[in-house]
Parts: structure tokens; sequence; C-alpha cells
């Protein structure tokens, strides 16, 4: 394996990561199970596209504008979580991933299958940018994304999107803003995704209505559950591992849409909380270890 | 005459949707599972169906009862194998271990069978009707009539025998039906099988009609199918029924517009959010 091939593989983990982190915000804390990420996926890379190559903006023009694009049509395709709720709202969610590849599919102004080529590379210091470069660039973007959600997590509002997942009724009551913080769950979510598009964009150079069908929003959806729902951990190690797996086992790869799949049975049936989740075996295992291990050091000071 | 033409296409394509929706509102309105891998099954029929006129015999007529009966133990493994262990965990879990199990079966399907377009050779002899004004070929005259007797069958089932008892029984209350001595187990797994056999044939019919049975042939048909049991009010087999033939209405008649090019796929999730969320009780739900 080459380096650049090596920096190629990186930059799709850390896509695919910054897209789990962001489905975490959606459907760990919210409980909003989404099975139309790679809808915002798709209008994050479209706009982002359509920014540099119609408009002509920069990528570091552009990425901002995406983010807030991303955020409104998350906050418009987040309505009918307002009126639907638990299995509708995944098939609302569904719909919403076909209409919108429908969409980019049907209008000219979106290239129609054809899709959108010559997406720039960004440039720096007046010359695009390398492979390792944009491989450092995706990584900084996805420690912002890591960072700003651990924040998240940490503030009023997960505690309000985790009891408005668990009893919207009891949540009410609490006085927490039900429809505001389910917007909320998917603009950030939505804005996210966004930065995840824009990166996929100015990579791969071109976007065609396929890259964001409703497998890859499978695909994303697996790989938090495999990792583990609700934890930000669980998020990342999901991503990075089912990304990583195929580039090992190249015979992987034919089946790659027979595992995402499989894994999602098995782990809903056996592990809902993923591998690395809270209550999880893995995870229980790596607790107690640590704490044995922290009562060790504690009695070798004393 | 070609609003008439249009309406022959408008009934081949509803009665496959009604075959589908039939399982999919029966289980969900016992069990309320949200049942996306029945299009697995709706595949699994035209696969099993082409197995056999390949190598076992080319005759519709023994295709088309075998692939119906394997369809319908498929599902009932589905049930014994996945949701069984599901039923009093919240919804969303049978609903996305089924469609996990649905993106792994049509997978399968690309694996074993291989990923292209396959011919459906069946050799059978049915009526058909040509007039100057309309023309009904054998395969949409045999799809209508199949249809008309599978719901006919049924409708004597639900209403006549003592198994359609104690499917109504269910669909009420579960708990209760099996306190007063109803074998609950025994009736939602035959709910399973016929459900299931329905979408085989479903799959068979389809795969008839357009001569190729390919993997993702379910693709869409998994979705679509729900946006009919949406809106026929989840639950209610004849509002399932009028709905299935509606949606398919509505799609032929658009599509038949030229300047209409929007996919017609697209319009049926636009029409399943919209109900979703302005009569979440469907259409024709109460």
């Amino acid at each position: 394996m080459t380096l650049g091939y090596a920096l190629t593989i990186g930059v799709f983990i850390g896509i695919f990561t910054i897209l789990t982190v962001s489905l975490n915000i959606l459907t760990g804390y919210a409980r909003q199970v989404s099975l139309g990420h790679a809808a915002f996926f798709g209008i994050g890379a479209y706009s982002s596209a359509i920014l540099a190559v119609k408009c002509g903006l920069s990528f570091w023009a552009a990425l901002p504008i995406t983010i807030v694009i991303t955020a409104l049509v998350g906050v418009f395709l987040g309505l009918p979580s307002l009126r639907v709720s638990h299995d509708f709202l995944v098939l609302s969610t569904i719909g919403l991933n076909f209409i919108v590849v429908a969409i980019f599919n049907y209008f000219p102004f979106f290239g129609g299958s054809m899709g959108i080529i010559d997406i720039p590379m960004p440039r720096l210091l007046g010359r695009p940018l390398s492979n390792l470069e944009y491989f450092i660039l995706t990584l900084s973007l996805v420690f912002l994304t890591v960072l700003t959600s651990y924040y998240l997590s940490k503030t009023w509002g997960r505690l309000a999107m985790e009891a408005m997942g668990e009893d919207e009724v009891a949540a009410k009551s609490m006085g927490i803003n039900v429809p505001k913080f389910k917007i909320y769950a998917f603009a950030i979510s939505s804005a996210y995704a966004g930065i995840a598009g824009s990166l996929w964009a100015h990579y791969v150079g071109s976007v065609f209505p396929h890259n964001f069908s409703f497998d890859r929003s499978v695909a994303i959806l697996s790989m938090l559950v495999f990792g583990g729902m609700g934890t930000i951990r669980g998020a990342v190690f999901g991503a990075v591992l089912l990304r990583l797996i195929p580039e090992f086992f190249r015979f992987v790869e034919n089946y790659r849409m027979l595992i995402y799949g499989g894994l999602l049975v098995l782990m809903i049936m056996f592990q809902p909380m993923g591998l690395l989740g809270k209550g999880s075996f893995i995870w229980n295992g790596i607790e107690s270890l640590l704490s044995r291990l922290r009562s060790r050091g504690m009695r070798a000071v004393e | 005459m070609l609003i008439w033409q249009n309406l022959v296409y408008a009934l081949v394509l509803g009665s496959t949707y009604a075959l589908m929706v039939i399982g999919l509102t029966m289980i969900y309105g016992i069990l309320k599972i949200l049942h996306i891998a029945h299009a697995g099954i709706y595949t699994l029929g035209a696969y099993v169906g082409l197995f056999i006129l390949l190598h076992l015999s080319d005759n519709f007529w023994v295709a088309l009862p075998l692939a119906m009966l394997a369809s319908g133990l498929a599902g009932v493994l589905i049930y014994r194998g996945m949701y069984y262990y599901m039923l009093t965990k919240p919804r969303i879990i049978p609903l996305i271990s089924s469609i996990g199990l649905f993106i792994a079966l049509q997978e399968l399907y690309r694996l074993v069978a291989g990923p292209y377009q396959k011919a459906f050779p069946a050799k059978f002899s049915f009526l058909s009707i040509k007039t100057e004004y309309l023309i009904v070929t054998s395969k949409q005259m045999l799809i209508i009539v199949l249809t008309a007797v599978f719901l006919l069958a049924l409708y004597f089932i639900i209403n006549r025998t003592k198994l359609g008892l104690g499917w109504q029984a269910c669909s009420q209350d579960i708990e209760m039906a099996g306190a007063m001595g109803v074998n609950v187990n025994r009736v939602v797994a035959l709910n399973f099988f016929i459900g299931s056999a329905l979408a085989g044939a479903a799959g068979v019919l389809m795969a008839l009609y357009r001569n190729s049975v390919y993997p993702t042939m379910g693709a869409v048909v998994a979705y679509k199918a729900f946006v009919v049991v949406v809106l026929g009010g989840f639950g209610s087999v004849t509002g399932g029924v009028v709905a299935g033939l509606l949606l398919a209405l509505v799609e032929t008649m658009l599509g038949s517009l030229e300047w209409f090019e929007f996919p017609r796929d697209a319009i049926a999730f636009l029409v399943l959010i919209f109900t979703l969320m302005f009569r979440p009780k469907g259409l024709f739900g109460r």
C-alpha cells in the first residue's frame, strides 16, 4: 500500500467519521432514527460543488456557506419529525432520501444523472493542496467535529435531547421545548453532514446522484449502530473499523453491503448499544479494567 | 381509447401493490412491525420461480405454487428467527433489523444469482382480449384474474374461517386473544405464511410481466408498499387494496403525461410524507 493510497483511505475514513458523529447527535442523543443521512451529505456535497463550479467560490468560502445551507435544509427536512415519530419517522427519512436523489437526478441545475464534474481541489498559498495536506485538512475538521460534538454532549441541550428521546411527554412536562430541540438536532446533524459533503466533493472532484443513495444512509447507520449509539467514541470507532476492514481484506469489498446489512441485524438483536456503547460487554470490560488499575495505583501511592 | 388502456396498466400495477400490501398490513395490524424485508420475499418468489422454470418444469402453473410455498416458509422463518425475539422491544428495533435483513437479502441474491437481469421463460396459455379499442395481453389478464382470485380467497379466510376470527381477535388485542385461548403463535406464523406467499406470488407475476428477474427488483417496492400501507390506514386489508389500486392509477396517469418526467417513485414518497404529516391515521383510517 503506497502512502498516497493510505492518505486517500484516510480522507474517506475522516469523511465517514464526521458523518457518523453527526448522525450520533440526531440518532444517538435525540433518538430520531434517520435513514436519510446520505441526503444531508449529498446536499452538502452538491451545494459545495455548485458554489465552486458555478459561482467560482474557493473551498474556504464555500465551506461556511455550505454549512449554513445544510443547516437550513436540515431545519426544513426535520419538520416531519414534529408530526411523525418512531418507525414512521424512519419511513419518512427513507422517503426524503429518495426524493432528494430524485431531485438531483431530475433538475438540470444539479446536472442530472451526469452530475457535476471538475470541482477544483482547494488552494492554499496559490497552489492546490497536496494529498497529504488534504488529509491534514480532513483530520483537523474531524477533530473540530469531535470536539464541538463533545462540547455539545456536556451541555444542557444534550440532556434535553436525551430526555425527549426517552419520553416525549415526560420531557414536555419538565418544561423542555420538544419541537425546538428536535429541529436543533436535525439542523446540527445536517450541518456536520454538510462539512463531510464539502470534503467529499472537493476531494473526489465530482458528485453524482447515486453517490448519496439510500444504501449510503444504511451504511452510515450501521457504522453508528456497530460502534455504539449515543457515544462519540462508538461513532468514531464504528466508522473507522467498518471503513478499514474492506481495505485490509480485499475480497470483502464484494460483500460490503451484505456485511453492513447483516451487522445491522445481529448488532440490533444482540448488542443494541454497539461494541463501545454504554453497557456493551467490551466497554464494561474496559471500565472495570480501568477502575482496577486506578485502585491499584492508589494503593501503590499509599 | 388511451384511458381504458391506461386503466389496464394501472390495474396490473395495482394488483402487485395489493398482493404486497396484504402481508404488510396484516403483520402491522397484529405485531405493529414495519416489515421492510417483505420485499426480499417478493424477490425470493421471483428467483424461486425462475429456478423451477429453468431446472424442473417450464410450466408456469408448477412454478407459481412452489414459489409461493417457498416464500411462505421463508416468511415464517423470518418471524421465528428474528421478529419473535423482538416483540417486547421498542418498535424501532425490528424496523432497523428488517432493513438490515432486506439489504443483506438483496446482496445474497446478487452473490448467488449474479447481478444481471434474467429473462423469465414461463409457458402458459390464458385468455386475452384484443379489440380495436383495447388490448389486454394474456399476461395482464392472468395477473388481474389471479389477484382477484387471491383476494376473494383471502376475504373468505378472514370472514368465514376460525383462522380469520383468530386474526381479527389478535389484531384487536393480542394479549387478550391469547388469554381467550387463541394460539397466538400459530396465528401470527400463519399470518406470515400467507402474507409472504402472496408477496412471492407478486414477485413471480411481476417477473413474468416484465420478463426479468434481478436482485434489486424489490428495492423500490419495499418502501413504496409502505406508502400504500400508510394511505390505506394501517392494518386495514380493504383500505390497503383500495389504496394500492389508487396509487397505481395516479402513477400511471402521471406517467402517461409526456411533459411530466419527475420520477414516479419520488412522488409516491412525497405523498407518503404529506399523508403522515397531515393525516397521520392514513387516508382511509378512522
